[in-house]
């Protein structure tokens, strides 16, 4: 296994190889769907694909952290944050092609 | 927005191409992306976030239920990392 990650490049590739469009083309469309995704989650929806995993943007509060090094209390502002829960599917895809 | 929807926007953004190709597009980048994680790969795709495989070591485990003692073994999970750039847009930066 020489590359062990995964770009946009390759899932270009792989999308000109299984759908026959240019590497061009191929390339703006999966640029699309991350665009999509990640557009209706800016507008606060949850993405859900099946067999793959859902998105969902979660409310985090207010609260007082700590600067670790100095010990400095420092506000934290209420923030919007992205969780992924992987499907059951990929989770036991991910779980089998792993074992040992 | 689920898979159904996705591709229906795409699908309107591109008339010239075929719903099953469409499809097709859209299930190949998931797909490709469980396959990599199944492969032990990561999937980095900047702005959007990260893709990667954990660990998990083995331990014992409880039966909640009956409260029996049993081994887990050590498994790999799927995990998502949120990139900057969408991190920033959530919060309207």
């Amino acid at each position: 296994m020489a590359d062990k990650t995964l770009t946009r490049m390759d899932l270009a590739e792989a999308v000109h190889e299984e759908v026959g469009l240019s590497r061009n083309d191929s390339a703006e469309l999966v640029e699309a769907v991350l665009s999509h995704i990640s557009d209706a989650l800016v507008a606060g929806e949850q993405v859900k694909i099946s067999s793959f995993g859902t998105f969902s943007v979660r409310e985090k509060a207010a609260r007082i952290g700590r600067n670790p090094k100095t010990g400095e209390e420092v506000p934290i502002h209420p923030r919007r944050v992205l969780t992924f829960r992987s499907s059951h599917l990929m989770k036991d895809r991910v779980a089998a092609g792993n074992r040992s | 927005m689920i898979r159904s929807e996705l591709i229906q926007k795409i699908a309107d953004e591109n008339p010239h191409l075929y719903q099953r190709d469409v499809e097709k597009i859209v299930n190949t980048i998931f797909d490709r992306i469980t396959q990599a994680m199944a492969d032990g790969k990561r999937v980095e795709l900047r702005g959007f976030g990260a893709f990667s495989v954990k660990k998990r070591d083995q331990r014992t485990g409880r039966n909640p239920r009956t409260g029996e003692s049993v081994e887990v073994e050590e498994k790999h999970v799927p995990f998502f990392k949120t990139g900057k750039l969408l991190r920033d847009r959530l919060n309207g930066k």
